[in-house]
């Protein structure tokens, strides 16, 4: 997360970056939850670039196809959230959170829904955990999957035009014992970053208080 | 000697809000700040610590790791492991490691009883 030419300051990104982290490591205990293994973590990393940018960063990584469950977020600030798999690993993952009680021929068509289902859950529970530590609502929308060639995963569709920079966060993550692994990403917007920026630092000064003056 | 109390997070904003919540419990205390394992182990071999506590998910060694590794060096130490990310397997760890567990946020009150029970532990100790 070094060298990032963002209009946050050191401890604005610290904060971003640790504000992420909580959330998401809350998401991973709901996913060992639903999964009955422990799910490993990477520490977030923080990147501005362009849309296509974000996407090469991911898959110049993996030689699969992935899949990517998309939740798009609106309030004080916006963007998308994604739940991105190599789409091999998504009948492993209708195994794993249906504990193997579900007959192999159906698995295959319940891919989707247990895609999307998770994503919704892990997803969520980052946006929230964010959303209750910046103390502003989030709206989220319904899980959207996307299934596309690799340098097209951000992208918002062919009528958003120019590839902007925007911020990109992401964590991977593995299931023990399963063979699933993959990333949770984040995307937000330059104008919706000043919004963030100012939540952020109201998020500094209500925790560390006074002893803001002694930085 | 004042007690003193070693604060190990990759994040400085967590390392001020665990170090607030620390002056707030026990303003007595003398607190020290490292930003990763490698920086906690250096100051540890520069000079003794009776607390710790400890970020979970670091870049380089995490902080279930460094609490096992401190555990071998200092079998009565009081440590803490700090983390949002409550999956069965990092508590066990911490819990083998006799390690206390902290839920991340840290605030006064999720820490005090960790600091309770170190200040217990210590008293008893000396």
């Amino acid at each position: 997360m070094t060298g990032v030419p963002l209009a946050l300051d050191e401890l604005e990104l610290d904060a971003l970056t640790e504000l992420v982290n909580i959330g998401v490591s809350r998401a991973a205990a709901s996913l060992r939850t639903m999964v009955g293994e422990q799910v490993f973590l990477s520490v977030p990393s923080l990147e501005l670039v362009s849309r296509t940018k974000a996407a090469v960063l991911i898959c110049e990584r993996e030689t699969d196809n992935l899949v990517a469950v998309r939740q798009d977020f609106d309030g004080a600030f916006s963007g998308q959230a994604l739940l991105i798999f190599p789409e091999a690993n998504s009948l492993e993952l209708v195994r794993a959170v249906t504990g193997g009680i579900v007959a192999e021929d159906q698995a295959h068509g319940l891919e989707d829904e247990a895609l999307t289902e998770t994503a919704n859950i892990v997803l969520n529970q980052c946006l929230a955990t964010l959303a209750n530590m910046l103390e502003r609502p989030l709206e989220m929308s319904l899980p959207q999957i996307v299934r596309s060639e690799g340098a097209r995963l951000f992208e918002l569709g062919p009528a958003a035009g120019s590839d902007a920079a925007v911020l990109f966060l992401y964590i991977n993550f593995a299931i023990h014992n399963r063979n699933i692994r993959g990333y949770i990403a984040m995307l937000m917007d330059l104008p919706s970053l000043e919004a963030l920026r100012s939540l952020i630092r109201d998020f500094i000064a209500r925790v560390i208080g006074s002893e803001t003056a002694a930085l | 000697m004042a007690t003193s109390i070693l604060i190990v997070d990759d994040s400085k904003l967590a390392r001020i809000v665990v170090g607030k919540a620390v002056a707030a419990i026990r303003p007595g205390w003398e607190r020290l700040e490292a930003g990763s394992a490698a920086e906690a182990l250096e100051l540890l071999d520069r000079r003794d610590v009776d607390v710790v506590i400890l970020d979970y998910n670091m870049p380089g060694q995490n902080g279930l790791e460094l609490a096992e590794e401190l555990r071998q060096r200092r079998p009565d130490m009081p440590i803490a492991v700090a983390t949002a990310n409550i999956q069965d397997e990092i508590i066990a760890r911490a819990r083998a490691a006799n390690a206390a567990f902290v839920p991340k946020p840290i605030t006064e009150e999720t820490l005090r009883p960790f600091l309770l029970g170190a200040s217990l532990k210590l008293s008893q100790s000396s």
